[in-house]
Formats: structure tokens, C-alpha cells, sequence
């Protein structure tokens, strides 16, 4: 007959290990869901630059909404899609390209030239020629493509998220 | 603050009643004898909810539907963080299921569990049984590789040639004219939302069943002594570790395997279906022609209406005093048929090299010129295909490659890329392409045929990878493929006939010690590179 305590012993031994091993398991197949739902995909191409056209004929200083073509990495399809951008040719001969979607909460804005600013007709924020907010509810300055120009062709990369306010 | 918890639990337990019944089950008597045998109802039941699991994480990044999904599949297992740790789980996971379901039943048909009043026990088992089976038979397609398709077209034949219902079976499978879109969309919704509605309310039947009638005892009124927990909920807890331990081990250090996109037309392709489904497929080579429904349906039938009738049969009188004895050497004989019909169509299986493949050998394209494989892999790496199209497809900023009038030779594209490359325009290179690569991919481009492009983007990256070795190798200085090259050394079609991959492999690194006299430089690949290069070459046509 064993005594009761060594009785006692075994089953508390019994129970601890049951909660370590079953922690463990629930631990690593969390550990997995997680890193998988939350993990950050690795890319699996390069940025990719689309070609938006012939812009030297743009009136300097006079935002134009512009439409060109790219190819989009969306997860695993690469989608051939048309896209637009807010270009401004400035006075020194240089190029910004905004993203045409507000920061405030991603409805389209337009150019509104008797207000000399970008209004969005959502909740009202606008931002001036710089890109900055001049007002409404809108935290950040507007989103710009990354340009570069090969001759008379504006090339636009990825959207670089600006810093808020 | 323990107080608190504990007036929580009571205010929890007075209004749910939950406490007192998780209490309740893990405090079942169960008889003396219950012990390690017991485990393995315990871990089916673990594995299907890591299954269950593994599962709904997998259709989170998965596209159902034909083509798409061995996209979003090689998207999981190469670009998500611990994708190819899911898809492991969940690929392995089934067979280990298989095994632990076959292990519990074997269980309780050894120590005569499924005898009165335990039947409705038993048979909701067997349904469970198949229900697993027809899991792993659905799930098979899922990933749309050449394995999937050929295998689906198979069993799709099988379900066809069943008598008198097998147009009702292929119409609702959406097979009538072949495997497609719709049998994809029959077998994901079994798979997904069907089967696992199914199994857990028969899992729940099933368990409500073993509360009902008790762990069988190995004796009548043996004494029940002990509770479930702790002791046999301690076993219980060890066996689904040990049986989790094997299945992690097994996610993390081997590839399931995801072969080339499902193709139709590659008639070079011999399927073969899981390794639990293989005596089945063996035991159709025995019945041939007019007989060859009694491997496929009748025999498989009778077996699972034996199965349901196991608890009926009674034991002839004479056996009875050596009960045991004769289960033993039921279950022993049913394992050595099975054990016998499995390794006979893994020895009949045709013969791959050392080196392992997804592919089978002398596939369709294995007979194209290295350089052209390891073109439309610098095509595909470099992303030309984001402003040219090969065949056709969305309009996009560079012209369509394979348009006959564009057809320039290979000397004016080598000229071209060079040009390109020096002004920087509109091509882009992450890096400066060395002259054997642009080579290979300008003799691509300028033997470019719609056809032939097809032909090409189906092979999977690994081969490309190694024919692209082959080419900066240099190796065609001195070795013939497919009749091409310089003859100084051997032809290496058929190279891993005459070699292992062990010998090939050291050979690189030290063609002298092992052929004396050679004078083939020693060649230091990265591991990757050199198995890529070995895969090619196997892959190669005799």
C-alpha cells in the first residue's frame, strides 16, 4: 500500500506535468498562428517603377491628375491595374506625384484651382500645393510616389507614407 | 485575490453550469486495467483539432479555385512567416491522423470493445474512419500540383465505373467532362465546410457514447478504482506530445511535397495517391479487365460493410476460448495484406535517382536546350514579364515577345540588352547580367513560339534554377545534354544511372579523387546552386 503521501506526491506530479506538456503544445502551435497571421511576408519581388508619361507639357505649377498603368504585387498575383497620381510640375523643372487617396480616411480628393488647394469631398480637409493640410480632419500630408525622370518620361515608384503632422 | 476567483468560478459555474461538467468529465471512474493502450481516442481527437486548426490558417491565404490556388499555396510556403511550418503541419498532420485512427481501432477491436452494448460506439468509429479518409482524399487536390490533378482524375474514374449509381457520383462530383473547375469547387467544399461539419457532430457522438458505456474493463465486473484525471488524462497528455513532437519534427525538417502547376496535357505524368490509399491502388493491377470493378468498388465495399458489421459477427463457439488469440491474428493478417499490397506498389513504383524530384523523370520539357530553360528563368527572375508578355494577356508598356514580326536574332538581342544597359533605359537589372546569362536568355527570346513559351513557364523554378547553373557553369564546354556541347567529357543525360547523387556531389568538389586523370576543374557551388544543378540533370531524358 503507498502511503498517502507519496499518493498525494504522484498526483500532483501528474497534474504538473500535464499542464507543462499541454502548455507547451498549445504554446507552439500559438506561437505558429501567430507568427503566420501576423508575420510580415517577405516580398518576393523587387519595387516595381511604371512609366506615367510624358510630362514636360504639364503648366508648371497647375496640379493634373494623371492616369497610367503598373503591375501590383497583391500577395501571390501580380495584377496589371490602371492608377492615377496628382502630378505637379514645379517651377525649378522637378516633378511631385501625390497618391490620389485623402490620409484622412482614403476617399479621392481633387484639385479645387479657385481655392488654390486639394479638397476632399468626404469630410472636408484640404491641403495646399506642399501637399500639407490646411484644414479638416486629415492628421497627415498627402502620400507621395517616389519619381524619378528618364528624359521627358516621369517614372513612379512605390507610395512613400508621409509623417504625420 | 484567490477568493475572488474562486467566488468568480461559483458565480460563473451557478449561472453556466460549465465548471461543474468539465469537473464531471475529468473525474470519470474508469476501470483498473484502463492504461497506455487507451491513449490513442485521446490523441485523433488532438491531432483533428491541430488539423482543424492548421487548416483554417492555410484558407486564410488560399484562393479556391484552380490555378490560383498553387499560387496562394506557393505564396504560403515561400513568402508567409511559418507558412511552410503550416502547410506541414496540416500535410503531415493527415497522415498521422490516418495511422492514430487505424492504431485506436486496432485498440478496440483487440481488447473487444465494440462488443454489446457498445456497437453504436463502434460504428460511429468506423464512420469517423472513413470520414478521415475521405479528408485526405479531397484535401489531396487542394493544391492543384500535378500530383493533385493526375490523382483526382484517377479516383474521378474509380467513382465513374461504380455500378448503376457512378453517373449520379461523377455528376455530383462535377466530373462529367473531366476534372475542372467544378470538381475543384465540389471537393473545397467537402473538405472545408461539409466534412468538418459532419465529423464533429459524429466526433461528439462518439464521445458521448464512450461517457455513456464507460472504457471498456478487461473483465466483467472488474472494480473501477481510478479516475480519468489525473493518471489517464497524465498518459493521454504524454502520447499527444510524443505524437505532436513527431509531427512538428516532421513539418519543420521535411518539404511536403508541391509538385509543377496541374497540367492536362502532360500525358508523362504516372499518379500515385497517398501512401495510405497505394494498396488500393495495387490491388486494382490484380483485376483486370471486366473484373477490374472488384478492386475498385466491390472489395473496398464488402470491407467497409464488414467493417459495420464487426459487432454482430458472432465468434464460432470453439474459437471463444481463444478469443484473443484469434483478434490478434485477424488484425495481424489484415496489416500483412495491407503492409503487402502498399510495399509491392512502392517497389513497383518507377525508379527516381538519387536525387529527389517532384517531377517525374524525361518530363516534356526536359528534351529543350538548357540554355532556353535557363532563359525563362532570368526572364521570370529579372521581372521582364512586368512590361513584356510572352504569349498574350493584359496589354503592357513592352511588346509581346513571342509576336512573329518581333522576331530578331539572338546576336542583335545580345547587342540590345547590352545597349540598354549602358544608357539605362527602360530595361531594368538589379545587377549587370554576366554574358552566358544574357546569351542564355537572348537564345530563349529569339527561339521564342507561343507554343514553346507554354511549354516553358511550366517548369518549376528548381530546374530553372539548375539549368541556369549549368549555363554560368560553363558546363556545355566540356559535356553534352540532350546531344549539345563539347565531347571532352561524358554526355550527362543519364548521368545518375551510372552515379549516385553522393558520388556526383563529391565529384564536384574533387573530380580527381574519384576519376584520376580528369581534368575537370573542382567546382564549389553553394548547396542550393549544386542541388538545382543535380535535380536538372536528373530530370534529363535517358
Amino acid at each position: 500500500m503507498v502511503s498517502s503521501s507519496t499518493h498525494i506526491n504522484r498526483r500532483n506530479w501528474f497534474k504538473t506535468t500535464i499542464s507543462m506538456l499541454s502548455s507547451l503544445v498549445a504554446g507552439v502551435l500559438a506561437g505558429s498562428a501567430g507568427t503566420y497571421l501576423l508575420g510580415t511576408p517577405e516580398a518576393s519581388e523587387r519595387e516595381s517603377w511604371s512609366d506615367a508619361g510624358d510630362v514636360t507639357k504639364l503648366q508648371a505649377g497647375e496640379p493634373e491628375e494623371i492616369t497610367f498603368e503598373q503591375n501590383r504585387v497583391d500577395a501571390w498575383k501580380t495584377r496589371h491595374e490602371k492608377a492615377s497620381a496628382w502630378v505637379i510640375l514645379n517651377n525649378d523643372g522637378s516633378v511631385t506625384a501625390y497618391s490620389p487617396l485623402c490620409t484622412h480616411l482614403g476617399c479621392a480628393y481633387h484639385w479645387e484651382a479657385g481655392a488654390h488647394a486639394f479638397v476632399c469631398p468626404c469630410h472636408g480637409s484640404a491641403f495646399n500645393m506642399q501637399g500639407n493640410v490646411i484644414a479638416g480632419p486629415a492628421q497627415r500630408p498627402l502620400d507621395r510616389y517616389a519619381v524619378k525622370m528618364q528624359g521627358p518620361r516621369l517614372w513612379l515608384g512605390p507610395i512613400q507614407k508621409s509623417q504625420g503632422a | 485575490m484567490r477568493s475572488r476567483l474562486l467566488a468568480a468560478t461559483e458565480w460563473f459555474d451557478d449561472r453556466t453550469g460549465v465548471p461543474t461538467a468539465w469537473r464531471h468529465f475529468l473525474l470519470e471512474d474508469i476501470p483498473d486495467s484502463a492504461g497506455w493502450a487507451q491513449v490513442f481516442g485521446s490523441v485523433a481527437l488532438f491531432l483533428f483539432l491541430v488539423q482543424a486548426l492548421t487548416g483554417i490558417l492555410l484558407a486564410f491565404n488560399y484562393a479556391p479555385t484552380p490555378g490560383d490556388a498553387y499560387d496562394s499555396l506557393q505564396y504560403v510556403i515561400r513568402n508567409v512567416a511559418g507558412g511552410r511550418l503550416v502547410h506541414g503541419l496540416h500535410h503531415w498532420g493527415s497522415s498521422l491522423m490516418v495511422i492514430v485512427v487505424f492504431l485506436h481501432m486496432a485498440q478496440v477491436f483487440l481488447y473487444g470493445a465494440y462488443k454489446r452494448p457498445r456497437e453504436a460506439t463502434w460504428i460511429a468509429g468506423a464512420v469517423l474512419l472513413l470520414l478521415t479518409l475521405a479528408f485526405g482524399l479531397t484535401g489531396y487536390l487542394l493544391p492543384w500540383d500535378n500530383r493533385a490533378y493526375w490523382g483526382t482524375v484517377v479516383t474521378a474514374q474509380i467513382v465513374a465505373s461504380v455500378p448503376v449509381f457512378g453517373p449520379f457520383l461523377t455528376h455530383l462530383l462535377g466530373a462529367q467532362s473531366g476534372v475542372g473547375v467544378l470538381t475543384f469547387a465540389r471537393f473545397y467544399t467537402l473538405h472545408t465546410v461539409l466534412l468538418p461539419l459532419v465529423i464533429v457532430l459524429m466526433i461528439a457522438f462518439h464521445i458521448y457514447m464512450v461517457r455513456r458505456h464507460g472504457i471498456t474493463p478487461a473483465s466483467i465486473g472488474e472494480r473501477k478504482n481510478q479516475r480519468f484525471y489525473p493518471k489517464q488524462a497524465f498518459r493521454d497528455t504524454v502520447a499527444m506530445f510524443a505524437a505532436f513532437t513527431m509531427l512538428f519534427l516532421c513539418a519543420a525538417f521535411l518539404n511536403a511535397p508541391l509538385g509543377r502547376l496541374a497540367d492536362p496535357t502532360d500525358t508523362t505524368y504516372v499518379p500515385r495517391p497517398e501512401w495510405y490509399f497505394l494498396f488500393l491502388f495495387q490491388l486494382l493491377k490484380i483485376f483486370r479487365g471486366s473484373l477490374e470493378v472488384v478492386g475498385t468498388v466491390v472489395l473496398p465495399t464488402a470491407a467497409v460493410i464488414l467493417l459495420f458489421l464487426i459487432p454482430f459477427v458472432r465468434v464460432p463457439e470453439f474459437l471463444r476460448s481463444h478469443r484473443k488469440l484469434v483478434a490478434g491474428a485477424f488484425v495481424l493478417a489484415v496489416f500483412g495484406i495491407w503492409a503487402g499490397l502498399t510495399a509491392t506498389a512502392i517497389v513497383s513504383e518507377p525508379r527516381h535517382t538519387g536525387v529527389s524530384t517532384n517531377d517525374t523523370r524525361a518530363a516534356e520539357w526536359a528534351s529543350i536546350p538548357p540554355e532556353q530553360i535557363a532563359g525563362i528563368g532570368y526572364f521570370q527572375a529579372w521581372g521582364c514579364g512586368s512590361c513584356h508578355n510572352l504569349i498574350g494577356g493584359p496589354r503592357k508598356a513592352g511588346p509581346n515577345l513571342s509576336a512573329a514580326r518581333l522576331h530578331h536574332r539572338k546576336e542583335w538581342l545580345v547587342h540590345h540588352f547590352n545597349e540598354n544597359r549602358r544608357s539605362g533605359a527602360n530595361e531594368e537589372s538589379a545587377s549587370r547580367p554576366s554574358l552566358p546569362q544574357l546569351n542564355a536568355l537572348s537564345l530563349f527570346l529569339a527561339d521564342l513560339k507561343p507554343d514553346s513559351a507554354k511549354r516553358l513557364q511550366q517548369i518549376s523554378s528548381q530546374f530553372t534554377r539548375g539549368a541556369q547553373v549549368y549555363v554560368t557553369g560553363a558546363c556545355a564546354s566540356c559535356h553534352k545534354v540532350n546531344g549539345a556541347g563539347g565531347g571532352i567529357g561524358p554526355p550527362l543525360n543519364g548521368l545518375f544511372d551510372r552515379r549516385t547523387k553522393d558520388w556526383v556531389e563529391a565529384h564536384f568538389a574533387n573530380p580527381q579523387k574519384l576519376s584520376p586523370g580528369s581534368i575537370m576543374p573542382p567546382y564549389r557551388f553553394s548547396p542550393k546552386d549544386r542541388d538545382a544543378l543535380m535535380r536538372y540533370l536528373a530530370a534529363l531524358p535517358e
